[in-house]
């Protein structure tokens, strides 16, 4: 069971009830100066952003295989069955390493705090571990969110785009970006128009370091039995001269200063 | 007295950086990180991590270099720099992990990687690799404090586990070279072409090399002045031939992977990017040019200032990775607050401080104690080279 959000651009009003009912969930103060302010950060999770006539929402897209649980050296990142990508702050130690891997630059960090927190989304799992619709979906008056299983939301989204074809861009955001994500967007522009990357790799990019570190072990192997064998080739001139009792002839420039 | 004015001019330096470097960990630990730096959402990295880490990681290589080339391949007359260059090693690991300090949002938390695993994460190898090689350098470093006080069979005991440990020091310094380089593997979108590339693994291994061999040379340099002994000429113009061909190897690879990727268009384009590539590539081209000349490796200040080339050259490269490659993307412009800067310049005025006491009370330039016999070696003085 993968669960998973469809946001539908061509329904959505620029209310904002995602951004209040987002911020109450997480215990921000919201209000007309937050609310303002059309991106991400430590006071805001999801933010809604006005492109001309068209509204979009800023998220984390919650990976299928994340490159910010990739990259996190103490595991604080983790993707879970479900779907959410959760961040567990007991572990983390303000490495910014996902902030900088984030191909939707979404994680963000508590800057000004003594002890800091990276701060993201995590598609409200205490509520879809309990059998109900995240918080933005719950509070969306026009639909344009909704949260249901990825699969039966792909089917619902190209249903969508079948039925009005002049209404929407062809394509789901979402379907293959980086992998795929479960979050999952619709709109009546291409994704470049509403401030989403668009060329994105389709292949997940915790690939990419995987093939890097996938020949640890073989350096450490290889390369000991090698400087190993360097070592014993380079040395047996020595060995032999001391078995026959003779000190080797030395140039001058090979010896030492006393 | 000639040099009176000088000295006294470079320790009022020294007071003031350090000062101000710790004026500057004082807005660090009360204000935090948005109070002591330019960083943002939109540039989570900035000097401490692209300077300080990166750079000084690469500044340790001549360490794990001379090492091997003397300890495992045998190559016995470079016997003379090891100390010094391992010396520069462990001190350059323990102010990158001074730096690690500054930059981490919960410093206290420096040891979680140890025991929190993630197998998948470049950083956890970072982590590990910089544990490792840091006790790998202290066992290293240990056997001159026993020598100085005279402790003869802990040495001797020391002395036989020494080949494993330098090899395990090849070997990690090897991963962690690489690893600095596969950090940035995961930003395909956000590094600008001329410097993103499935090499950077191997650039970075091989440009640490090459400025580890410069190090050295920089720093035999600075210490024949400071301790008034002779320049081991022979040994130095040895290491800048060695240096040519690393830097070759280098820009051979380098220009290998931009024309693989088919982005060598991009190097003449009228960008900011542009300069900086060139910037980097001359500083790392013409010491090569220079130092493939005998005229060159013969004489100590030409030697020196290739070694000084070298080593801005590779600052660039690192910099252009970690800082300027990626502020295109990232749609902020970052430029280092001036307490990054700050305790940037304090971390290596410690470094300095710290290789010049340990050169004093330590037995640095003196060769291990079970070679002491054997004629004294024909040395050219700096002197009489100049």
């Amino acid at each position: 069971m993968s669960l998973a959000v469809l946001f539908d651009s061509t329904r959505c009003v620029g209310c904002r009830e995602c951004e209040r009912a987002c911020a109450q969930k997480w215990g921000l103060p919201y209000d007309e100066r937050v609310a303002a302010e059309e991106k991400l950060s430590e006071r805001k999770l999801t933010a809604v952003v006005t492109r001309g006539e068209v509204y979009s929402r800023r998220m984390c897209m919650h990976c299928l295989d994340p490159a910010c649980a990739s990259v996190c050296p103490v595991a604080a990142l983790q993707k879970t069955p479900s779907g959410p990508v959760v961040y567990d702050e007991g572990r983390c130690m303000g490495c910014r390493y996902c902030m900088l891997a984030c191909p939707f630059r979404v994680p963000v960090y508590e800057w000004s705090r003594p002890s800091p927190r990276v701060k993201k989304c995590n598609l409200c799992q205490e509520r879809l571990l309990a059998g109900k619709p995240t918080a933005c979906s719950e509070a969306c008056p026009t639909g344009a969110t909704v949260t249901g299983r990825r699969e039966e939301l792909i089917q619902e989204a190209r249903r969508r785009i079948a039925a009005a074809p002049n209404d929407y861009w062809h394509g789901i955001y979402g379907l293959r970006e980086a992998g795929g994500t479960a979050v999952l967007m619709l709109a009546s522009v291409p994704p470049a128009q509403l401030g989403l990357p668009a060329d994105l790799p389709q292949e997940p990019l915790p690939a990419l370091t995987w093939r890097a570190l996938s020949v640890v072990p073989d350096v450490v192997g290889i390369g000991s039995i090698l400087l190993g064998s360097i070592y014993w080739i380079t040395h047996r001139r020595e060995e032999v001269a001391a078995a026959e009792g003779r000190r080797e002839p030395r140039r001058a420039t090979e010896d030492k200063r006393s | 007295m000639k040099f009176a004015w000088p000295r006294t001019f470079w320790r009022s330096v020294f007071l003031l950086v350090l000062a101000a470097g710790v004026y500057a960990t004082w807005i660090r630990i009360t204000g935090g990180l948005g109070a002591s730096t330019h960083l943002s959402d939109e540039f989570p990295w900035g000097l401490w991590i692209g300077f300080d880490v990166l750079c000084g990681v690469g500044l340790a290589a001549g360490g794990f270099t001379l090492a091997a080339g003397v300890h495992i391949f045998n190559i016995r007359r470079y016997e003379p720099i090891v100390r010094p260059a391992i010396l520069t090693a462990f001190l350059g690991y323990l102010l990158v992990i001074v730096a690690l300090l500054y930059d981490l949002g919960r410093p206290e938390r420096i040891w979680h990687p140890l025991v929190m695993w993630n197998p998948r994460s470049v950083m956890f190898e970072v982590a590990w690799c910089v544990t490792l090689y840091t006790t790998v350098l202290f066992f290293e470093v240990f056997p001159l404090v026993l020598e100085r006080l005279g402790h003869r069979r802990p040495l001797a005991w020391m002395h036989r586990a020494m080949i494993p440990l330098v090899v395990a020091g090849v070997i990690l310094s090897t991963l962690h070279q690489s690893s600095l380089g596969s950090l940035y593997l995961i930003v395909p979108e956000k590094l600008h072409p001329l410097w993103y590339t499935p090499w950077l693994p191997l650039l970075f291994f091989v440009s640490a090399i090459s400025v580890g061999l410069a190090m050295t040379i920089f720093e035999s340099w600075h210490s024949s002045k400071a301790f008034g002994h002779q320049l081991e000429l022979p040994l130095l113009a040895g290491l800048g031939r060695l240096l040519a061909v690393v830097l070759l190897i280098y820009l051979t690879l380098r220009f290998r992977d931009l024309e693989r990727r088919g982005v060598l268009g991009q190097a003449v384009e009228p960008a900011p990017e542009t300069w900086l590539f060139w910037l980097e590539i001359g500083l790392t081209a013409l010491p090569m040019f220079l130092l493939f000349r005998a005229s060159t490796r013969r004489r100590p200040r030409s030697l020196y200032w290739c070694a000084v080339m070298v080593i801005f050259g590779f600052v660039a490269h690192r910099l252009n990775v970690s800082v300027t490659g990626m502020e295109a993307a990232s749609g902020a412009t970052y430029f280092p607050k001036w307490t990054e800067i700050s305790v940037t310049l304090a971390i290596v005025a410690l470094g300095f401080a710290a290789f010049r006491l340990a050169a004093k009370y330590l037995p640095v330039f003196e060769p291990a104690r079970e070679a002491a016999e054997g004629p004294a070696r024909p040395e050219v003085a700096l002197a009489a080279a100049d």
